[in-house]
This record gives C-alpha cells, sequence and structure tokens, in this order.
C-alpha cells in the first residue's frame, strides 16, 4: 500500500483525548475553519468525520476522544504509522467576517475545533473572547494554544478545580450581561451545545454549532447525517456541519446519534478483549 | 443459464445467475440470424458490432469476441450483467417477434468473463497528446470517457471522492448482482492504460473549481447521489434508513461482517422498502439478506414498476412481499421506527410517464409493524461540485445542462452520465460518456 496518509506525531494530551497531525497534503492545501475530515485507519476500517483543528504545511491536526472502537484504534496509533484513507476538507466553511466582537466556546474535546476558528477570526479584524470548559482541570485542553489566540480567555471546571466552578453557558451568560457580543461559536458534545446555545437566545445573538451526527460518505450521498434545521431536514455533511443554533432540533440530533449504540458495545468490548490478550495493547487483526 | 436456488442464495452475497457455459453460449449464438441491418446496435446506447462478436461466438473465437465488444464497451462484464437489455438491444430483436430474443446480454457477459479467466486483451493507445484532461466521478460515465480519452492518447486522471473507485457500481449494486471483483477488473483494465486514480479526493473541496479548470479539459460525472426523501413525519427516526445509506454501509463499507469490519447496520427483522426501482430492489434483497421479512411498498402496480422485470423476478423468488398501489403517509415510532402507516392507492389516468397516476383512497389507511424503513425513491444530482463552478448552467432540477455532445456552459468543461441526464442506466450514462469524450478528444485535437 501506499503510504499516502501517515500519522506525523500522536500524544495524549488530557486523559482518553488524543491529538494527531495527520500528513495530508490536499486536506491541508484548502482547509479552512469549520471544516472537517473524514479517515479510514485501514481496509476493515469505518470512515470516521474529525473537525480540523489545526493547520500545518501538508499536515493537518485532530483531536479526538477515545470511546469508541475506531477511536480507541486510532489512539493506538504512533507517528510513523499510515492511515487507509484521509478525504477533506468536507463541509462549509464557518462564516467569518469582521463582526465586532465574536466568542468562540468549547466543551471538552470540542475545544479542539475553536482554534482555527478564533484565528481566522482575528484575522477578520474581531475582538475575539475565548470559553473552555471542561468536567475538570485535567480534561481541559489547548489552553495555551487559546490564550495566545484570544483577545480574551475564560476557564470553566464543571468541579471547580481550575477557573469558573460551573458551565461554559454560565460565563457567556455572564459576558452577555454587560457587554455586546455579536457572534457566538459553540462546540463541544449535542447537549453542551444545546444548554449552551439557549443561552445566548435572550440577547438575540446569532450563534453556531457544529453538529456531529453520524456520517458514512461525507458528500452528500448517504443522507445518515441528515439534521432538522429550522424545521427542514438538513445533511450535516454538505450543508454543514456549522447551523444556526437556535433552528437546530438537538432531541432529534442526540437520538440519531445513538442509533448504533448497541453495535458500538459490542464492537469495543471485541476490541478490549483483543488488546488485552495480545499484551502490549496494540491493534492486530484477528 | 442458471440462477441459484433462492433459498440458497438469500444466505449469502455470492451470484445469483451462474451465467452461460460454453455450449449454451454457441447454441444461443447460432440462433442469431445475423440481420443485414441489425436493430439491435442501434438499441445499444453505446452501438455494440452485437452481430459481429455474436459470430464470433458461434465459431467458439471468444478472445475475438471480446475484443470487439471492448471497441466499444470497455466495460462489458458489468453491462452484461447490469444493463436492461429487455429495453435495449434485447427488445428490439427481430426474433423477439416471433420467439425469445437472443440473450445478447448474457453473451456478453460470458466472453466479457471468458476473457477475465483467459487473460486481458489490452486496447491499443494512440501517441501521447500532451493534452491533460481531468474526469471527476469513477462511475460508469467517468470511468468510460477515462478510458476514451486514453485510448486517443490524452493524460487523464480521475477523481474520485471515496476510498474506492467505481461509483454506484461499487457502493450501490449489490455483490449478488455485480461481484466486486469484477468491478475491479474491469477498472483496474482502464487503470493499466496509463489513467491515474485519487481516491479521497472531493472535488471543490481537495481540489479547488479553479484548480480543476487549469486542466485543458474536464469531463464532470459526478452522478446523481443525492437521496430523495418523501417528507413526510418520522423520517428521520432512528431505523429509516436512504437506500443509498443502507447499500452503501453493506457493499462498500462491509457492514454485513460486522464486526469483523468497523462499520455498523442495522438488521432489521421486519423492514420496509419504499419504491419499485433496481435500488428498491436491491435494498430489499440485502435486508433479506441480512434476515429480514421484507415488505416493498410501491404507490403504483406491479407492471409500473420501473425495476427490470428479472429483478422483480429474483426479489419475489427470495421472499420479499409486495405491497402494491400502496403509499406511506407516516412514519411511527419513538425511540426508533416501530411502524410505517400507509394508504391504498387507486390507479386513474394516464400520466406524463405514461403510467396510471395513482390517487389516494380515502379511509384505507393501515398500519405495517416494522423496526426498520429503506427509502428508495430516487436520487437527484450531487449539488456540491456542480454549484462551486462559477457560470456552470443547470436545470431548476439541478443537472448541468449540456448540448448532445455533453458540452456545459462553460468551455473546455463536458459532462455526462446522470448529473447530466438525471437517474438513468448504467449504459446510458456510459453512452453519453462516450459522446462527450469523443467531442473532447475533437477539441483537444483542434486546437
Amino acid at each position: 500500500m501506499t503510504r499516502l496518509y501517515t500519522v506525523n506525531t500522536a500524544s495524549e494530551i488530557a486523559e482518553r483525548i488524543y491529538e494527531f497531525w495527520i500528513r495530508a497534503p490536499q486536506v491541508a492545501r484548502n482547509a479552512r475553519a469549520g471544516q472537517f475530515l473524514i479517515l479510514r485507519i485501514d481496509e476493515q476500517g469505518e470512515r470516521i468525520p474529525l473537525t480540523i483543528s489545526a493547520v500545518n504545511g501538508d499536515a493537518v491536526r485532530v483531536v479526538f476522544m477515545a470511546v469508541g472502537k475506531t477511536t480507541q484504534h486510532l489512539a493506538t496509533l504512533k507517528a510513523g504509522d499510515a492511515l487507509a484513507d484521509v478525504v477533506g476538507p468536507l463541509g462549509k466553511p464557518s462564516e467569518i467576517e469582521n463582526f465586532g466582537t465574536a466568542c468562540v466556546v468549547g466543551g471538552g474535546a470540542g475545544i479542539a475545533c475553536l482554534p482555527i476558528i478564533a484565528r481566522e477570526l482575528k484575522e477578520a479584524g474581531n475582538h475575539v473572547i475565548g470559553i473552555i470548559g471542561a468536567r475538570n482541570a485535567g480534561l481541559l485542553i489547548l489552553e495555551d494554544e487559546m490564550r495566545e489566540i484570544c483577545d480574551e480567555l475564560f476557564i470553566t471546571t464543571d468541579d471547580g478545580s481550575k477557573g469558573f466552578h460551573g458551565y461554559a453557558a454560565d460565563v457567556l451568560k455572564r459576558e452577555l450581561d454587560h457587554r455586546t457580543i455579536d457572534r457566538v461559536w459553540i462546540i463541544g458534545p449535542a447537549i453542551m451545545m444545546k444548554v449552551t446555545s439557549a443561552a445566548t437566545v435572550p440577547y438575540g445573538v446569532k450563534t453556531f454549532v457544529s453538529l456531529n451526527p453520524i456520517m458514512v460518505d461525507g458528500t452528500g450521498m448517504c443522507g445518515s447525517c441528515r439534521v432538522t434545521v429550522g424545521g427542514e431536514t438538513k445533511f450535516a455533511c454538505v450543508d454543514g456541519p456549522e447551523f444556526d443554533a437556535h433552528q437546530v432540533d438537538f432531541v432529534e440530533l442526540m437520538q440519531r446519534q445513538r442509533i448504533y449504540t448497541d453495535q458500538e458495545k459490542a464492537a469495543v468490548e471485541r476490541f478490549a478483549e483483543h488488546t488485552c490478550r495480545c499484551g502490549e495493547g496494540g491493534h492486530h487483526h484477528g | 443459464m442458471a440462477d441459484r436456488a433462492a433459498d440458497v442464495r438469500v444466505r449469502d452475497f455470492k451470484e445469483v445467475d451462474l451465467g452461460m457455459t460454453v455450449d449454451e453460449a454457441i447454441a444461443e449464438a447460432e440462433r442469431c440470424l445475423q440481420c443485414k441491418k441489425p436493430l439491435c446496435v442501434a438499441g445499444c446506447p453505446v452501438c455494440i458490432d452485437i452481430p459481429g462478436f455474436i459470430a464470433e461466438v458461434a465459431e467458439g473465437n471468444f478472445r475475438k469476441a471480446a475484443a470487439i465488444v471492448k471497441e466499444q464497451n470497455m466495460l462489458p462484464a458489468i453491462c452484461g450483467r447490469v444493463c436492461p437489455q429487455e429495453t435495449q438491444c434485447e427488445g428490439v430483436c427481430i426474433l423477439g417477434k416471433k420467439e425469445t430474443a437472443i440473450r445478447i446480454g448474457a453473451l456478453e457477459r460470458f466472453v466479457a468473463d471468458w476473457e477475465q479467466q483467459n487473460g486481458l486483451v489490452s486496447p491499443e493507445k494512440a501517441e501521447p497528446t500532451g493534452k491533460r484532461v481531468a474526469v471527476v466521478g469513477s462511475g460508469p460515465a467517468g470511468i468510460t470517457a477515462a478510458a476514451e480519452l486514453a485510448r486517443a492518447g490524452h493524460a487523464v486522471t480521475i477523481f474520485e471522492s471515496l476510498h474506492e473507485a467505481g461509483g454506484v457500481l461499487t457502493y450501490g449494486i449489490p455483490a449478488f448482482r455485480l461481484p466486486k471483483e469484477i468491478v475491479k477488473t474491469e477498472i483496474d483494465q482502464v487503470l493499466e492504460m496509463g489513467v491515474g486514480l485519487k481516491k479521497n479526493y472531493l472535488v471543490g473541496r481537495s481540489l479547488s473549481a479553479a484548480d480543476l479548470l487549469k486542466y485543458d479539459a474536464v469531463f464532470l460525472a459526478t452522478g446523481a447521489g443525492l437521496p430523495s426523501f418523501m417528507g413526510i413525519p418520522g423520517e428521520n427516526l432512528p431505523g429509516v434508513y436512504s437506500a443509498n445509506e443502507f447499500l452503501t454501509r453493506v457493499n462498500l463499507m462491509h457492514a454485513d461482517r460486522f464486526p469483523v469490519f468497523d462499520t455498523p447496520v442495522k438488521h432489521g427483522a421486519r423492514v420496509a422498502v419504499v419504491g419499485g426501482g433496481n435500488v428498491a430492489m436491491d435494498a430489499a434483497r440485502v435486508a433479506r439478506r441480512l434476515g429480514a421479512k421484507v415488505t416493498l411498498i410501491y404507490r403504483r402496480r406491479e407492471e409500473d414498476m420501473p425495476a427490470r422485470l428479472a429483478e422483480v423476478h429474483h426479489a419475489k423468488e427470495e421472499g420479499i412481499e409486495f405491497a402494491t398501489c400502496t403509499n406511506p403517509t407516516r412514519i411511527i415510532g419513538d425511540q426508533f421506527v416501530t411502524g410505517i402507516e400507509c394508504v391504498k392507492m387507486t390507479m386513474c389516468k394516464l400520466d406524463a410517464s405514461g403510467r396510471p397516476s395513482p390517487q389516494e383512497e380515502k379511509g384505507s389507511e393501515f398500519t405495517l409493524d416494522v423496526d426498520m424503513v429503506i427509502i428508495a425513491i430516487g436520487t437527484s444530482p450531487n449539488p456540491l461540485l456542480v454549484s462551486l463552478i462559477p457560470g456552470l448552467e443547470r436545470t431548476r432540477k439541478g443537472n448541468v445542462v449540456v448540448d448532445e455532445n455533453g458540452k456545459t456552459s462553460i468551455p473546455h468543461v463536458y459532462a455526462g452520465g446522470d448529473i447530466a441526464t438525471g437517474a438513468a442506466t448504467v449504459i446510458e450514462a456510459m453512452g453519453t460518456a462516450k459522446k462527450a469524450a469523443a467531442a473532447i478528444n475533437r477539441m483537444l485535437r483542434e486546437e
């Protein structure tokens, strides 16, 4: 197999959260804020979408949490390992202009999607506020990088181990109360996006969320990623992944994200059994 | 020519139709009248010299027969399997008036398979012209155009967004109707002519439209991959699939072999498939192979179905139940699909398509208990790339506007297959691709 796509660097940046730089020139050359890629580890692999977090030369950065079988397998890869396929950039780029003051809010691994957006917002002349939140201080990622890009950075943790004790939504509300924010991006788990975007409704601030439904091809062909936005069915892969947060049917999104819960559980168990028996945690095909 | 027994074949994805033996092929070829003015050739969208190749089969010259077919058609093993011959070459065969038409499709398949098993004949190529042509999409139209243009001496690069070439041949048509190794062999043969294939390239995204237009010529063959939904309540419930998604999961991603392959698919116990075309038959038969009891819901009568007769017949043999003159009105479920509510349809006078127009029978609503629904009511052009090329003229339905040679509103840009014609058959897509390739060749040579 020709090694078109290789892992340049791989590191665990928080518990179960991994940062990979992947060589994929055609993706890196064209990637913009808000877009994603789809990768497949090997010939047996599934196609998984990951948001592009940063670009450097012919490589792109992705950050993922090892939860399902595929992400756990991905986490075992090391620098120099090859991936079977990387396609992208996919999806529409973020709608970035000089709005005045823009706020980017990230929850958990979703923080990883913010740097590229924050950077483009900054380059467009915005005053950029960052709010990053995690369950605890140990799960907080990319803090230094976000501090460097954003004009202001607020940190929240659910347990109060760092920054504001509470949720990103609380800090967002607080800031909206005493100043004008013209645009908000919120990226994280679906429930976090649902709750946090509710905070901007009373202030009438246009708010974007980046949706992460299950996808297969990612090019508008299968319809797996359909989401209801403003009462209309949209394909997150080509119409999104960013949508007006106040129009998204989050309940349906979360329901559709759970379609394969049983299968995922079985796959994870099978993977665990497989890796344990081999002793060193690597993946071997049976 | 025999089909594998229905009760055996529903347990696997191996080919249903076993093809002709040597004796059967020769005997069938000998029936051909070798008409002076063959109607079959005119009935073939790519104008294969049908009497010519059949005469060679009758003589036992299978290699020669294959070479004759491949002068016009680089994908004979595919076309021999999936072309609707009954409405094309075989449909106009003079023998069909009195007895049965020559089984041209089966003979085409026979010689192609024979050639694959006995060593391929590589086609001759013209001297390199130094011109670069980009072909977008590696489905039947893209592959055909690439082969024609490579033969003419141009440097061709095919761009494919998926990780496998073949388009609908790979993700759409199931292996029991079109084995994947057959597709791969025929595509590889085109690539061996020096055609470049860039997989994982979504043109418009991985390659900008501006960079695409730097090629000396462009052939757009991005197909009609956008699935249509009915717009009825409950359509986004988990357990409701587009046929594209269901077939892609199984055909391309091998979800039938989960967890050996990582892509999952639901195995419904009771599945409803909505639609009456070949794709609906394919989806129903795949669901059957995954263990489901399948009901096919179609709003007109069985005789109005656009699917090939053979596929309808195969589906029925495999135990697919047909609920005809029936239309879904609502999909029911809470967290997951539990049923589909339908209404009976009465057939009224013929509509523009020549089929009776169905009308709802008041008060005839009934519910089928199902745990999965597959929507196979058609597709429309994938709008992504064509929307990113400024100035490319499109119809209201989103098809690229082309002239009779496949020329679009932009100089040097041609289009063929479903993106230009709307959803059609493999061979029709190939026919438009051949015309466009010939026009591109003329254009490049005149410059």
